[in-house]
């Protein structure tokens, strides 16, 4: 440690933290990241953790309470021996959205470490959760951490009052849905803060006291509606339950026969989780980028100010060349586009593009090209758009050349793949609608909705899969997701398989078919 | 200012009780597959953590999942060096795409090959679970146990042979200065005064008289106050407390007796090996200590170590009373009944010298299974012999003698294997509740 008066700026020495160093780091990055990127976050939080307590995180999806079930300690399971096989290392951070942000980070990372995670996850994801569109619309960072709280002990409760098996069997069910738990379309209601779970909770309480079990042995007055309702034809029916919908966990929650209002909050607490994490799962390569980016320029700007040693960056950029390290698809150590890469890569590309722009890139992206503002349009990036827009927007041939990318037709049928286009004239436009179409959800995850219900007849959920290019469901999973979703309809559920451009049905399947 | 907060010595384990859910909820299956490994003929392993393939049925998670066989697909790749578009590229493999899928997909594949390891003590729970010491007198813990005293604290009742006289003290000085009990000294002092007044005989009406009659009011009233507040009260005293400590009965001999004539091949010996190997991972969950004594007999006995034991082709005729008469020995020499738990299993194949069997039952009878927690006897078959004689109540010499025994003994069981697979449910058989061996026996 050289003792010069050079050194004297430097925020940390040596490789050991102490909350000191934290703290005067953090002040540091955080003036760079918001006085110079113009950063806009929440509030910060940061914890620091040991592995184990990594771990503990990693298997309830990072969220810092949840509701126990035992999925949960199977993940935990199946990271740890991940971890102690040495396959897999751990995050050095883990980071929630939540206002405010919460970050970890683990005990056993070196300053420098903590510097970059700090960084990464502090100021990169906190922008993002913040700014992002989805995550605007679609979650409430503030509600989150006060519902997840009511949420574990609303299952706790249920556990006391009904069982450990009861609860299980409802939360397993519901788990097998939380693909099809979201809404897709329109934004789902807020989520209700503790004091409104509270009322509900109230007045269902109310209910079980007065409820009196004579007043079931009248005859109902619903019987005479539904014969009625039998002359009205399908159509109204539907449209009566607000069929198709696309969320089945909703579906079942508001209209199942046979669920207790327990078992509903029950369904609705898995969804609300499930929405909860629907905005993560489209921006990925964003979030990523977003966070890479701004660790990789944070401490570039802090190494040009002095403040951090040479040594320190050289350990820095190690870690970081780790995170954004992309095999070659030929490459045994390949397992698909590494997010952190792809983003990471994008953002530096825009920035060049704002810089210098070479003729190419004055065509295919006027708007921004040698603008020189290339924070005011990262941030308008990061504010706008989820992965499938982002990369049918923003990449550019010069990086689809420098990744050389390349798309496949794979025909599950065939033997063989055919390239359809690569990095050249001819396949940038190709190349990037394609890229882009695999990071939408929406296209990639199997269409299932409920379209009719037979209330009067056999009471049989029917449900529809809009099958795209002839990609059908696995069908053992399909039956034993099936059954799970009969167990919260408690009646008879039946799926067909239509495919999307002739409306040919490609295949039909029910549960009373279904052996048990 | 961000807000640091240092979670470290927060309870971890917070997923611990997640995990025990799914160790609950795969249990069945979990037991099923440490069975299956241990039959398998593993046994020496059973100490060992083991491995489990993953998922397990139950423990599933299904969700609607694409089919990868089927319909149409486009996927873009990193790293193309050589294809122009309309090249065709062989697919590698059944089910393989180039890292096609992600996400659900290829994390529900990786699941596939994962087998996780149970620890020590799962295999163990689970192996050991529906086992039980045969009900003796000393054989289960619980039963076992002598108790200790130990102080703990004080309490204000007892014998007055355990009274705490500090704290009795204590709390006596405590009362008298809070109820203000006048000290001798101070009685005294005034006792003193008024013999001084008292001696110069004044005449009533005085002021030495009435300072006489105030100074004997107040001795009276001090004297009174000393008569009610005790020096030591029954409040104050104090009991020293003990109480009862159990104390384990923690010590447990094995005695392992085999026969090594010539008979005994390796594959007896093997089996005998497993059997006992079995047993002593059973002891070892009960007693802290366990000794393990080895008699190997052909036609004199001999106390050896593991190895010889196990290994030592010796061979000779067969006198079964030998072991006997050595594990006699030893247990007066080095294992007294009143404070060791002696379990004794026996491997043999029945060959027995003519006649010496009565002089096994008569030893057993007479001595060897007042001693013991337990005997067992087990009877190493061929396995063509084994059908014929599972079922029947012919056999040797010796398995008839020691029927005998068995009539007499609740905790002598006796009983026959031929093959690996046979241990583990004769040993539950003889090791089971005692209703269920009563019945089988």
């Amino acid at each position: 440690m050289s003792k010069s008066a050079g050194t004297s700026d430097l925020l940390f020495h040596g490789s050991d933290w102490s909350f000191d160093t934290l703290s005067r780091t953090y002040d540091a990055i955080k003036e760079v990241a918001l006085g110079d990127l113009g950063l806009d976050v929440y509030p910060n939080q940061l914890e620091i953790i040991s592995s184990e307590q990594m771990l503990d995180a990693y298997s309830s999806n990072g969220m810092p309470l949840i509701y126990q079930h035992w999925s949960f300690g199977k993940h935990f399971v199946y990271e740890d021996y991940l971890y102690r096989k040495g396959r897999r290392g751990l995050a050095y951070e883990i980071v929630i959205n939540s206002n405010p942000c919460i970050t970890y980070l683990m005990e056993e990372n070196t300053m420098a470490l903590q510097a970059l995670v700090t960084a990464h996850a502090s100021f990169g994801h906190n922008h993002f959760f913040k700014n992002n569109y989805l995550f605007k619309q679609w979650t409430d960072a503030s509600a989150i951490l006060n519902y997840m709280e009511f949420a574990k002990g609303y299952v706790s409760r249920c556990e006391e009052r009904y069982g450990f098996a009861e609860v299980e069997s409802i939360l397993d069910a519901a788990h097998t849905l939380m693909d099809q738990a979201v809404f897709r379309y329109r934004r789902p209601p807020r989520i209700s803060s503790a004091r409104e779970q509270e009322r509900v909770r109230e007045r269902l309480e109310y209910e079980d006291r007065v409820f009196s079990d004579l007043w079931r042995t009248l005859p109902q007055s619903k019987h005479s509606e539904n014969s009625t309702e039998a002359e009205l034809d399908a159509l109204e029916r539907k449209k009566s339950l607000n069929l198709p919908e696309e969320n089945l966990l909703y579906f079942l929650e508001k209209t199942s026969l046979i669920l207790e209002p327990w078992q509903r909050e029950i369904l609705r607490i898995v969804r609300i989780v499930a929405q909860y994490f629907y905005p993560q799962r489209q921006t990925k390569v964003m979030n990523e980028g977003c966070a890479t980016f701004v660790h990789y320029t944070i401490m570039n700007m802090l190494f040009d100010k002095g403040r951090i040693s040479e040594g320190h960056l050289l350990e820095m950029l190690h870690s970081h060349s780790n995170v954004v390290f992309q095999p070659g698809f030929d490459d045994p150590r390949y397992s698909g586009l590494n997010p952190y890469a792809l983003g990471f890569a994008m953002m530096q590309d825009i920035e060049r593009i704002c810089l210098q722009p070479t003729s190419e890139d004055r065509d295919w992206f006027p708007e921004f090209a040698g603008n020189g503002d290339w924070r005011a349009t990262l941030l308008d990036a990061w504010a706008n758009h989820r992965d499938e827009s982002f990369l049918l927007q923003y990449l550019s041939p010069a990086l689809i050349r420098k990744m050389r990318l390349f798309s496949l037709d794979d025909e599950a049928k065939e033997n063989h793949y055919r390239v359809a286009s690569i990095h050249n004239e001819r396949g940038y436009e190709k190349v990037r609608s394609t890229l882009a179409r695999s990071y939408d959800l929406g296209m990639n995850q199997p269409n299932i909705q409920v379209v009719d219900v037979d209330l009067l007849g056999n009471r049989q959920l029917r449900l529809q899969h809009t099958v795209r290019e002839g990609i059908i469901l696995g069908e053992t999973t399909r039956d034993a997701t099936l059954r799970h979703v009969r167990r919260l309809w408690g009646y008879d559920v039946s799926l067909i398989g239509v495919d999307a451009s002739s409306g040919k049905v490609l295949y039909e399947t029910s549960t009373d078919k279904l052996a048990e | 200012m961000p807000s640091f907060i240092d979670r470290r010595l927060n309870p971890k384990d917070k997923s611990l009780s997640n995990r025990q859910r799914f160790l609950r909820r795969a249990r069945v299956e979990l037991k099923r597959a440490v069975h299956e490994q241990i039959k398998a003929g593993k046994i020496v392993d059973v100490d060992a953590g083991h491995t489990v393939p993953f998922p397990i049925d139950g423990t599933s998670e299904p969700t609607f999942q694409q089919d990868r066989s089927s319909g149409r697909r486009e996927h873009v790749l990193p790293g193309n060096r050589e294809f122009i578009s309309g090249d065709r590229l062989p697919k590698p493999g059944q089910g393989g795409g180039t890292g096609a899928g992600k996400g659900a997909a290829s994390e529900g594949e990786m699941e596939d090959d994962f087998r996780f390891v149970l620890s020590r003590e799962e295999v163990l729970d689970l192996f050991f679970e529906d086992l039980e010491l045969p009900d003796m007198i000393k054989s289960s813990l619980k039963e076992a146990v002598t108790f200790k005293p130990r102080r703990a604290g004080f309490t204000i009742a007892g014998a007055p042979t355990n009274i705490n006289v500090g704290r009795t003290m204590r709390n006596s000085f405590g009362r008298r200065i809070a109820l203000r009990r006048p000290k001798l000294a101070e009685v005294d002092a005034l006792a003193d005064e008024i013999a001084k007044l008292e001696a110069k005989h004044a005449k009533p009406g005085t002021a030495t008289f009435n300072r006489l009659v105030e100074l004997r009011l107040e001795l009276e009233i001090l004297q009174r106050r000393r008569k009610v507040v005790a020096y030591i009260d029954p409040v104050d005293i104090r009991f020293n407390r003990f109480e009862p400590m159990p104390l384990p009965n923690a010590n447990a001999v094995m005695f392992c007796l085999m026969d090594v004539s010539g008979s005994m091949g390796e594959r007896e010996k093997d089996l005998a090996k497993r059997f006992f190997v079995l047993l002593h991972l059973f002891l070892k969950r009960r007693y802290d200590r366990i000794d393990i004594v080895f008699i190997r007999h052909t036609h004199q006995a001999h106390e050896v170590d593991e190895e010889t034991f196990f290994r030592s082709t010796q061979s000779g005729g067969t006198v079964v009373s030998t072991a006997l008469e050595e594990m006699q020995r030893i247990i007066l020499d080095r294992y007294p009944s009143r404070d060791w738990n002696i379990y004794a299993a026996q491997a043999s194949d029945g060959d027995n010298l003519a006649g010496d069997s009565e002089h096994c039952v008569n030893l057993l009878n007479s001595q060897l299974m007042k001693q013991c927690q337990y005997y067992a006897y087990v009877e190493i078959l061929d396995e063509r012999e084994s059908a014929i004689f599972r079922s029947t109540d012919n056999g040797t010499s010796l398995w008839r003698s020691y029927r005998l025994v068995g009539e007499n003994w609740r905790n002598f069981q006796m009983t026959r294997i031929a093959k690996p697979g046979d241990i583990y449910p004769v040993f539950r058989q003889l090791f089971a509740k005692q209703s269920a061996s009563a019945k089988n026996g």
